[in-house]
């Protein structure tokens, strides 16, 4: 009888999940949340459109925190935004983004990046590009 | 009614004069290893004699917030009065392996991690009750980290004075520059907080940033 090997923790394959803003306009901060992390459970690198509130941001890391130690192999998660850069912009210009984003409830110009820890070692984020390490 | 106005207003005026100097609650945030115990330490050790609590090669050393009541701080003549909170640094993620490398046992590393997860819903729950806070940051690494965003937007969010200190820059890898560009709508003193160098341009910023502080 074939002994069966011991199962490893390094990852073969990974996807890549997109999701759009429009799938979490209409939800508040925990559902918002709760979808984010399933996503990431599911061992996907997650790519939003636009990105979450600061206290979203934070609650997101609280839960995460939440979870280590209670879901197997979870042991958090790496996570990115990359959004145009308006320092350069004329006031005119932020205004009209401002009016824009407020229209369509968020910061579409914007991306978030969430990959599980036990896939994405790190995001090496610079102003102009960005990378993810991969473990 | 005018008899009411007037006591009312000796009322105030008599509570302000004997009334004892309310501290200011100056919170320590940041990722962890980036210094922010030392530099908590080294204002401690300065103004009382005692430290806030011990320091660490090995990651996520603070695990519960530390605090450090009426530390009054000196500076050019200029006398404040602060509440210490030095914090849990924030992360997220917190592998136990991680902590293997540094000869701990596995038993004690998982104990570790798990009151560092702790530590990190401690500090995020504790950022609504801080007046100023300092970001302290590691200048040899990349300060374009979520984390520190994250940090600051809430901040932000909540009206609270920031800075943000570049600590490390005895080393020389230190890029406090680095830091000014990635954040250059705030203020960045560099410092070491270990050989307690530029801790002057540190407590001159603390001082204008606390009075802002209502």
């Amino acid at each position: 009888m074939v002994k069966k090997k011991k199962k490893l923790r390094k990852i073969k394959g990974f996807a890549i999940q997109f999701l759009p803003y429009s799938e979490i306009r209409d939800l508040n901060s925990t559902e918002r949340i709760k979808k984010i992390l399933t996503i990431i459970f599911g061992q996907n690198i997650l790519i939003l459109q636009g990105k979450l509130k600061p206290d979203e941001e934070t609650r997101l890391i609280e839960d995460t925190m939440a979870m280590i130690g209670h879901v197997k192999n979870f042991s958090g998660i790496e996570l990115a935004v990359i959004s145009g850069n308006g320092n350069n912009q004329s006031y005119f210009t932020k205004m009209k983004q401002g009016i824009a984003n407020a229209l369509a409830g968020g910061d579409l110009g914007a991306i978030t990046i969430i990959g599980p820890a036990t896939i994405v070692k790190e995001i090496k984020r610079n102003p102009k590009k960005i990378e993810l390490m991969l473990n | 009614m005018v008899i009411k106005i007037v006591k009312n207003f000796f009322k105030k005026i008599f509570s302000n004069m004997f009334r004892e100097k309310k501290s200011i609650k100056l919170g320590f945030y940041g990722p962890p290893n980036a210094g922010k115990t030392s530099l908590a330490n080294r204002i401690c050790k300065d103004f009382t004699g005692e430290e806030i609590g011990s320091v660490s090669k090995i990651p996520h050393e603070t695990r519960t917030i530390q605090f450090k009541e009426k530390v009054e701080i000196d500076y050019k003549g200029k006398k404040m009065v602060f509440k210490m909170i030095d914090t849990p640094g924030i992360a997220t993620k917190i592998d136990y392996e991680d902590f293997l490398k540094y000869k701990m046992k596995k038993k004690e590393a998982k104990k570790r991690a798990k009151e560092a997860t702790q530590g990190v819903v401690e500090s995020i729950k504790w950022l609504d009750d801080m007046d100023v806070v300092v970001i302290v940051l590691d200048a040899t690494e990349n300060p374009y980290n979520q984390v520190n965003i994250t940090i600051i937007g809430n901040l932000v969010a909540r009206k609270i004075p920031v800075l943000i200190v570049a600590n490390k820059i005895d080393l020389k890898k230190a890029e406090v520059k680095k830091i000014e560009v990635a954040f250059p709508e705030y203020e960045v003193v560099g410092i070491s907080a270990k050989h307690g160098k530029n801790l002057e341009e540190f407590y001159e910023s603390i001082f204008k940033l606390s009075k802002k502080v209502k």
